[in-house]
């Protein structure tokens, strides 16, 4: 990482940096204090501001080439207003003074068009926030040249292979900052790195991914010999016919599915009976050795430790071995439903209340070899795609299974699978559960990356076979 | 905005690219939506900024940035030059395009009512109203309705002398009402499910689907649906709705076009396409009656994918993608059209924003008219199963291997709509299903819907699409298999 620039606030305008490195936290926060000012100018009882700084870098690569290979750098400031029980919100990424005085205006004469809210609640005062260090400096020092070697190393094991390798070879920095009329301030700063491979032999495929706050805590080579061997495996792929098998989900595949039921924990969620876990709560819904807690301060997790109303995140236990206890409560869903917020929380205004966003999930210890050499006849499971939600009650998710799919016979892998889709209940699945792995930080494509092991299902639905 | 953006390509060449185009973008969107009688999102965005993409060392880069001065538009070109030269460390061939003619032109989409101009108390006001409509019904647990408006500007400018200034307007509304009853959460929406109907215009949108009229009809079959029969598990007569269609055009005709998909581009994250180059002009897609456009001419209609130019500077184009049911033509940009020796690039380069690369997406890409009337289609059919409103889609990352699920079914006996289905779906193979089309109803059936939410690329990037569909049967079709428990 460069050294933070020293912050350049002069009567309340903004020099912003010419370096790509964030800006030091100060400069955000004279750009809050700025526009608290400008709206306290304007008429407003009380104000909101988040600073958002982004510098993203994603190198893609496809045909064992980079095709496209990008960098984005910038701020938005979003603002809301609040005057006789009316709120709004207007987001711009024009910083001059002019721009952000219109801005305030904007966000009152938004707020004033609509009927005042008796239940809108004062802002919150200062909250006390725990520590949390997530910004490696080897992810923020890393260069265009640096992702480009890394990419040509893995293209050229696909091509020694004879095989065709697509993927990226991301890196970034964020920075956040909220304050509002009440004092509250809260800052937050991470970075994060991805790299993601797919190895394409003729017609079969395999995937391998991996992100972290830290470059360093993968292995990019790693990840493209793990893709380019099971993608070897995955070729000559035969049709079974769809039915009810026991699954080896590996971690990805797992996440990609229980992602989907980070929503139903909202407290607003059950309020609007749109969750799953309506009338089911404190009901042994899923197997025993299911639990799940939202905790933000997981060494594997990323993310700030506040909410959108600038909350301090409470780890939450949401699901004890199998038991639905608890949800999670913005302050307007707490205040409904007589309970503490939980710093879960969506900026406001919004309709959809609060989410868990940290889910980890508790893991077991058996490995998957484990899981495979006890199966008599199932399926292993790389990856799942384009997943959605047929039945939001009963939770049932249809999706394909992509990039190896492999049939395991008597205790090992026995060979690859033409892939299926599923419609499968989440509950029941959960329910069917009967190992479990470690719990490591997962990547896929469909769930935001959470902590889950990976898991061996019984009567796992398949409904239908494509043709690969 | 064109001395920033010729500074930009001035110093791009001067760095060493042999080409840039530049995309300077001012974008405004207003976001409201209700829940249950309340206000639930009242917000308003604007972005501004400069995307720049540049060809050096035979290799790609691209960079964007928000300080729009000549500072930092010229720290952004030298970015994307230096990238670019970072790309060729890890290329295997040098970058080719087809060659395209400059253009100096300034267009703006057609709308009669501006909406930003409208005074948002009427808007909430509507959208309240028809809140309050749908409350009214007995059993219906939860009501929401949206409108999103969008105004952006785009200036682009390439090194081949290009300068288009175009300017959309962009409106969409639509109401949901949603019912818990038992162990059962039914939805119902109105114009369509997921944010309703979207399009190129103003205000005149909003006015022309009277919300309040359709408001009370979704919620009381919202609440219907707890009573009516399942949709019954066979292989059978299909017919769907001109919303239904339009998606499912999007996911098995529109993504399995794009050339990037085909050409192993997106392998790693959209997937790739069953349509690989020797099935041009060889594969029957579909029954001799099928014949699909893409068309990002306003010509076509006020779709999602209308426009005079794409972001690549290339002017909008119709292409035949299915004619007579044999598969035509893909979609392209500059690039992928000289890979497999096409004249001319398709035009439909799109960027979601200042901020992201240009890629291949789908303009409006619609299924033309029939000659049905609709009334005569179901009066023709007797055993059917009528399916409307999308709830849930997935295909294969190939786009074969298809399953929707719509809000509502009818099942048609002997010529007439006789009862509700709930929890309908059906699924195939998607050459198959297209081969058994055999009837598709008239123009006057025929709407441009709108797809507001199509995700593709990386990072990720949301575009609007439209695709025109009216009503249509499909024959032998796997009829409920996402509820089926074998």
């Amino acid at each position: 990482m460069s050294p933070p620039r020293k912050s350049r606030v002069k009567n309340g305008r903004v020099a912003r940096p010419a370096s790509l490195a964030l800006s030091d936290v100060r400069l955000l926060r004279g750009m809050i204090d700025n526009i608290l000012r400008l709206a306290k100018a304007a008429g407003a009882e009380a104000a909101e501001v988040h600073v958002d700084e982004v510098l993203d870098d994603l190198s893609r690569f496809a045909n064992n080439a980079i095709h496209q290979n990008v960098s984005e750098h910038g701020f938005t400031v979003t603002i809301r207003t609040v005057a006789e029980g009316r709120t709004a919100r207007v987001t711009t990424n024009r910083l001059d003074e002019n721009s952000l005085r219109s801005a305030v205006h904007s966000a009152l004469s938004l707020a004033a068009s609509q009927p005042a809210d008796p239940q809108l609640l004062a802002l919150p005062g200062k909250q006390k926030y725990r520590k949390v260090e997530r910004f490696a400096k080897s992810t923020a020092t890393i260069t265009p040249a640096d992702r480009a070697q890394a990419i040509r190393r893995a293209c050229d094991l696909a091509v020694k292979k004879g095989q065709v390798a697509a993927g990226i070879f991301a890196t970034g920095q964020l920075q956040t900052a909220m304050g509002n009329s009440r004092g509250l301030f809260a800052a937050y700063r991470e970075t994060h790195a991805e790299f993601s491979i797919t190895m394409l032999e003729g017609p079969a495929a395999s995937w391998a991914k991996a992100n972290a706050a830290n470059v360093r805590n993968f292995d990019t080579q790693a990840l493209a010999r793990q893709a380019s061997e099971k993608s070897h495996l995955a070729v000559n792929a035969k049709e079974l016919a769809p039915g009810r098998y026991t699954v080896i989900l590996e971690p990805a595949a797992a996440l990609d599915l229980v992602g989907f039921l980070f929503y139903d924990f909202a407290a607003t969620a059950l309020a609007d009976k749109r969750s799953c876990l309506n009338d089911r709560l404190g009901k042994q819904i899923f197997g025993p050795s299911i639990s799940i807690l939202d905790d933000a301060y997981h060494p594997l997790q990323l993310g700030a430790p506040y909410d959108g109303e600038g909350m301090p995140r409470q780890r939450v236990l949401l699901v004890d071995r199998g038991v639905p206890q608890n949800l999670v409560y913005s302050r307007r869903a707490a205040k409904a439903a007589k309970k503490n917020p939980t710093g879960h929380g969506f900026m406001l205004p919004n309709e959809y209340g609060e989410a868990p966003m940290n889910l980890v999930f508790s893991g077991g210890n058996d490995s998957l070899e484990k899981m495979i050499a006890t199966t008599e006849r199932g399926l292993l499971v790389t990856r799942v795609w384009y997943i959605r939600e047929v039945d939001p009650y009963e939770k049932i998710m249809t999706g394909m299974t992509r990039d190896g799919l492999f049939l395991v016979e008597q205790g090992r892998v026995t060979s690859a699978v033409r892939n299926f889709r599923f419609n499968q209940s989440l509950l029941e699945a959960l329910k069917n559960v009967e190992m479990l792995g470690p719990a490591v930080r997962a990547s896929g494509e469909e769930a935001f990356e959470m902590v889950v092991p990976a898991m061996k299902i019984s009567d796992f639905h398949f409904s239908e076979a494509t043709k690969f | 905005m064109w001395d920033l953006a010729t500074h930009c390509l001035d110093v791009a060449g001067w760095r060493g690219a042999t080409y840039a185009d530049v995309r300077l973008m001012h974008m405004r969107q207003r976001d409201l939506t209700t829940k249950n009688g309340k206000i639930g999102t009242l917000a308003q965005t604007e972005s501004i900024g400069l995307g720049v993409r540049v060809l050096a060392s035979e290799a790609w880069g691209f960079a964007s940035t928000d300080r729009l001065t000549r500072e930092g538009v010229a720290a952004c070109a030298a970015k994307a030059v230096s990238i670019a030269k970072a790309s060729a460390l890890a290329k295997r061939r040098d970058v080719v395009m087809v060659d395209e003619i400059a253009f100096i032109d300034s267009w703006q989409s057609p709308f009669q009512k501006d909406p930003f101009e409208i005074p948002l108390e009427s808007q909430l006001a509507l959208l309240l109203a028809a809140d309050a409509e749908m409350r009214r019904v007995k059993g219906v647990t939860l009501t929401e309705t949206d409108m999103q408006f969008r105004k952006i500007d785009s200036w682009f400018a390439s090194s081949i002398g290009s300068r288009i200034h175009q300017r959309k307007v962009i409106s969409g509304c639509g109401i949901v009402a949603t019912a818990f009853q038992g162990e059962e959460i039914q939805k119902r929406s109105y114009p369509n499910s997921f944010g309703g109907q979207h399009a190129l215009g103003g205000y005149e949108l909003v006015e022309s689907l009277e919300l309040l009229k359709h408001a009370p009809i979704i919620a009381e079959e919202v609440v219907a649906l707890h009573s009516a029969a399942q949709c019954p598990q066979k292989s059978g007569t299909l017919i769907l709705g001109g919303s239904q269609l339009g998606l499912q055009i999007h996911e098995s005709v529109g993504h399995p076009i794009e050339l990037d998909r085909v050409l192993g581009e997106e392998a790693n994250f959209a997937g790739t396409s069953f349509l690989t180059l020797e099935k041009l002009n060889h594969l029957r897609y579909g029954s001799d009656i099928v014949n699909v456009v893409a068309d990002a001419r306003i010509a076509h209609g006020p779709g999602l994918g209308s426009f005079a130019y794409d972001d690549e500077g290339v002017p909008a184009q119709c292409t035949d993608v299915i004619r007579d049911g044999q598969f035509r033509g893909y979609l392209s940009n500059r690039e992928t059209a000289h890979l497999i020796g096409l004249a001319r690039s398709s035009g439909t380069m799109r960027t979601e924003s200042w901020n992201r690369l240009p890629i291949i997406r789908m303009t409006n890409v619609s299924l033309l008219p029939g000659s049905w009337d609709f009334d005569a289609l179901i009066a023709d059919t007797d055993d059917g199963i009528l399916m409307e409103t999308n709830r849930s889609w997935s295909i294969d990352d190939r786009r074969y291997q298809f399953q929707f699920s719509t809000e509502v079914a009818w099942e048609i006996r002997g010529g007439k709509k006789v009862r509700m289905l709930k929890n309908p779906s059906y699924g195939g193979i998607t050459t198959e299903f297209w081969n058994s089309c055999d009837a598709i109803c008239s123009a006057e059936h025929w709407t441009l819907w709108g797809t507001p939410n199509c995700g593709k690329g990386q990072p990720m990037q949301t575009m609007g699409t439209g695709h025109g569909a009216s009503p249509s049967r499909f024959r032998n079709v796997q009829i409920g298999a996402a509820f089926s428990e074998q």
